[in-house]
């Protein structure tokens, strides 16, 4: 680390960060107000279920916004970022108006820059430390806007660098699920010379980034142009492959597949198991985004079907529930609700996402959970039981934990109910890999530092490793997997 | 991409499709499934293995017009790809030597009752298949499964072909003739449900494989659950095939309903 400490301390002792940090006093520097992102105006937004909510900031904007950041002799922002990119670094680099430098060094570090700014929950983590919140109680410098900016001006200018690749070395590695963790992964193992292939269970490569995150805040042409580039690398995909079922790993070591990286994420939707809860019209977040994300159900043009109701419940407070919520809204609910056991405070969504649905007029239903459904006589759902719960004293863990209000049940009318309660890690390759060390949760148990698995040659990450975490999390893991099983794949060669 | 390499029909509205599938011909077992999407704006239907050729590379279909896509797949001939195809999905079926098996296939689902009947022959079983249909041009794969049954019992609600009368009639006839050991039901709903209702009465352990609705058919959506012995199951991991005697299909029947109403505008849409 103390290199790493040496590395940051030399760049910022660069001429450049040296004359930039002159030409503007700190107190003139905190008296700029955080940048606002422009938006589309609610109304006009929830009329399409494929136009990004945030608009971006224009070049002044980002300009402006940058020149708010200190360029910290110990930026604490970086201890809060996952993969610690040089944050003060590329900001200066936007305050100096060269963008793709900006964008050059969030590569260093972050494969889908573009997708981080975009999704990361930044008020958790960079813009959580930054000096501006720890220290002056203002507004932290916008992070992930800036990020999100030098990012899309990379690809926007048709300069977008593809990174250099080492002359291939003839070794096969596989990357199982096309999800953050896999593609971030796949970038480091091509660069280093193997030839990196990426599994997938469906017809589309992107993992959640595809099925799950809407369009209006994640474009998938977003996602589109990272997949180019990492094919236009040597990355190769096979779609429609289910490692453990399609071919087992005995095949593709057969094949001449020499080390695996498993990111197949956490797949599989929990539900709550109360009366009702298979009656037609419920269904998981899982379903509901995927139908509307990855099989184009509300276009007409397309065969998949979805329910599109006029009361709609979604049921929990997480990302999930806001994207199932907005999605609704989006379909044409005249009522879109979140109904979650806990408040406001303890809802672990991005807050941008919570108060972009409250401006869509989403109502909050929270403090209040579901007991029962009710259906029509064709098991349509039309009714819903739920009673109020109230915040307890906070346990071992520090979280209030939610407690019935005895007496308290009322119905609501509802004729969609989208469960978002969580998932649980996809079970496909820990029941077909006898021999692998999966935690009781279900998780693959790797060493922290290496990622390896229980067996040498597989190693795993992202939210099969971690259960439902987050996209800038599973690329750290990705990139963490790359780099130890490059050592492995080495020191094998070297000591066979 | 997969190649159709021979379509042939067995009726105007069911075809038997061979397609390019050379993993999934290797890999599969009786009782597992695919899922194909026919073009790109299609959806994701489950469709049974029906028979495999691993020499060749390519996996037997057999499936029947009912909506959108499988309509559109029928309509595709020797040549066409289907753009999407993964597999094999499901668990494979459970198959052992019992003593006497007795298999009742209701219209295509004698398709994926083939597999199985050809497994538990193989596995040295006595096998009799009942087949039923609504009548004689739907019965379908009959010289296929007599080649792996010791007896068939065709039976056809108009009488135009065998016997007449549903699945359970002649189901029940051979259940009082000999003992039974074990039973599978494949077809509608609606047939499993009364083949369940009648081998509980004779305490014939009965194994049903369901069809319910279906999005990635890897666990991940839950749109396949059912309920069985109490319990949510999703049909597309923990099944397809399940102890029929614990199987809620009232609630399945409901459930294959869910997008009726859906499917019916995407038809009038297609037509
Ligand atoms: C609706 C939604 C919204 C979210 N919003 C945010 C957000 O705003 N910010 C944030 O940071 N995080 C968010 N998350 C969480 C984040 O998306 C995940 O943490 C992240 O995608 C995990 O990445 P992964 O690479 O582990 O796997 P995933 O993205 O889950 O991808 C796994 C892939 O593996 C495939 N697969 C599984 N088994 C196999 C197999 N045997 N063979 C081949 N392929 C297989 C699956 O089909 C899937 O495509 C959200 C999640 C959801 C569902
Ligand atoms: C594991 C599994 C294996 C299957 N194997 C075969 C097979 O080998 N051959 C075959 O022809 N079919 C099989 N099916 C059924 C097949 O998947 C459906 O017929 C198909 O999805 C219907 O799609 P569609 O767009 O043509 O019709 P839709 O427009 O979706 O539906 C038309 C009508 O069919 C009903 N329906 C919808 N889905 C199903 C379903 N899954 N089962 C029964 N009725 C349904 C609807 O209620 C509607 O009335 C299988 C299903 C499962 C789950
Ligand atoms: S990757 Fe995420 S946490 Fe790290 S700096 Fe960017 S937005 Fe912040
Ligand atoms: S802590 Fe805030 S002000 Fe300081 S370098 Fe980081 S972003 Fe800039
Ligand atoms: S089809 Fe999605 S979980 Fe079974």
């Amino acid at each position: 680390m103390s290199t790493n400490q040496e590395y940051l301390k030399a760049e910022r002792e660069k001429e450049w960060r040296v004359e930039l940090r002159k030409k503007i006093a700190n107190k003139e520097r905190t008296a700029i107000a955080r940048t606002k992102m422009p938006e589309l105006d609610p109304f006009e937004r929830i009329k399409y279920q494929d136009r990004e909510v945030n608009l971006g900031l224009s070049e002044t904007q980002a300009r402006v916004e940058a020149s708010r950041c200190l360029d910290c002799p110990t930026p604490t922002c970086i201890e809060g970022c996952p993969v610690s990119i040089n944050i003060p670094k590329f900001i200066k680099n936007i305050e100096r108006g060269e963008f793709l430098e900006a964008a050059k060094t969030l590569k260093e570090t972050s494969a889908l820059p573009a997708v981080c700014g975009r999704v990361c929950p930044q008020e958790k983590q960079c813009e959580a430390n930054c000096f501006y919140t720890q220290k002056m109680k203002k507004e932290p410098v916008a992070i992930g806007y800036l990020e999100r900016f030098a990012a899309d001006y990379e690809r926007e200018s048709g300069h977008m660098s593809i990174p250099e690749v080492a002359p291939p070395n003839g070794i096969k590695v596989a990357a199982i699920g096309s999800g953050p963790a896999s593609l971030s992964f796949a970038g480091d193992m091509i660069k280093l010379g193997y030839e990196v292939t990426v599994f997938e269970a469906l017809h589309e490569i992107g993992g959640v980034l595809k099925y799950g995150i809407p369009e209006f805040r994640l474009p998938n042409k977003i996602v589109d142009v990272e997949l180019a580039n990492l094919e236009k690398m040597g990355v190769k995909f096979e779609r429609n492959f289910i490692v453990g079922k399609t071919a087992s790993f005995e095949d593709l070591k057969t094949e001449g597949f020499e080390a695996f990286f498993v990111a197949s994420g956490a797949g599989l939707p929990r539900f709550m198991n109360i009366p009702g809860e298979n009656y037609n019209g419920i269904m998981s977040s899982n379903e509901y985004l995927t139908r509307v994300n990855l099989m184009n159900a509300a276009n007409d043009q397309f065969d998949t079907p979805v329910i599109k109701g006029k009361n709609v419940a979604v049921i929990g407070g997480g990302n999930t529930a806001m994207d199932s919520v907005r999605t609704a809204k989006r379909l044409g609910a005249e009522r879109a609700m979140i109904v979650y056991r806990r408040s406001r405070e303890e809802m672990p969504a991005r807050v941008e996402e919570v108060h972009h649905a409250e401006e869509e007029g989403v109502e909050f239903i929270n403090l209040t959970n579901p007991v029962e459904y009710f259906a029509d006589e064709k098991g349509r759902v039309n009714r819903m039981r739920v009673q109020r719960m109230e915040l307890g004293e906070p346990d071992a863990s520090g979280r209030r934990s939610p407690n019935v209000v005895e007496g308290s049940e009322y119905d609501i009318p509802v004729d969609l109910v989208v469960v978002a309660v969580g998932v649980s890690p996809n079970p496909l390759i820990p029941s077909e890999v006898k021999d692998l060390k999966v935690s009781r949760w279900g998780t693959i148990e790797v060493d922290k530092d290496t990622m390896q698995s229980s067996i040498p040659e597989i190693f795993a990450g992202g939210d099969i490793v971690r259960g439902g975490a987050t996209v800038i999390l599973a690329m750290g893991d990705g990139r963490k997997a790359a780099a130890s099983m490059h050592n492995y794949l080495t020191s094998k060669k070297l000591n066979p | 991409m997969n190649r159709i390499v021979e379509k042939t029909w067995f009726s105007d509205k069911v075809a038997k499709i061979i397609v390019e599938a050379p993993r999934v011909a290797r890999s599969r077992k009786p009782g597992h499934f695919v899922i194909i999407r026919v073009d790109d704006k299609g959806e994701r239907i489950p469709l049974t293995i029906a028979g495999a050729d691993i020499e060749k590379g390519t996996i037997t279909l057999v499936v029947q017009a009912m909506g959108v896509s499988s309509t559109k797949l029928c309509k595709m001939n020797a040549g066409d790809q289907i753009l999407d195809l993964v597999g094999p999905l499901g668990k494979a079926t459970h198959i052992d030597k019992v003593g006497t098996v007795l298999a009742c296939g209701g219209g295509v689902g004698v398709a994926p009752m083939l597999p199985i009947v050809e497994g538990f022959k193989k596995a040295g079983n006595r096998v009799v298949s009942v087949l039923a249909a609504r009548s004689k041009d739907l019965i379908i794969l009959e010289d296929e499964i007599r080649q792996w049954s010791d007896d068939v019992i065709i039976m056809t609600d108009d009488g135009s072909y065998g016997r007449k009368g549903v699945v359970t009639v002649g189901a029940e006839e051979v259940i009082q003739r000999e003992k039974i050991d074990e039973c599978i039901a494949i077809g509608p709903a609606i047939m499993m449900k009364f083949t369940s209702l009648l081998t509980k009465k004779y305490n014939i352990p009965t194994q049903a494989s369901l069809n319910a609705i279906m999005v990635d058919g890897t666990g991940m959506c839950g749109a396949c659950r059912v309920s069985v012995g109490g319990q949510t199951k999703f049909t597309c991991i923990d099944g397809p095939e399940f102890d029929a005697h614990q199987i809620d299909f009232d609630e399945l029947m409901l459930r294959l309903g869910g997008y009726r109403d859906e499917e019916k505008a995407a038809f009038e849409r297609y037509v």
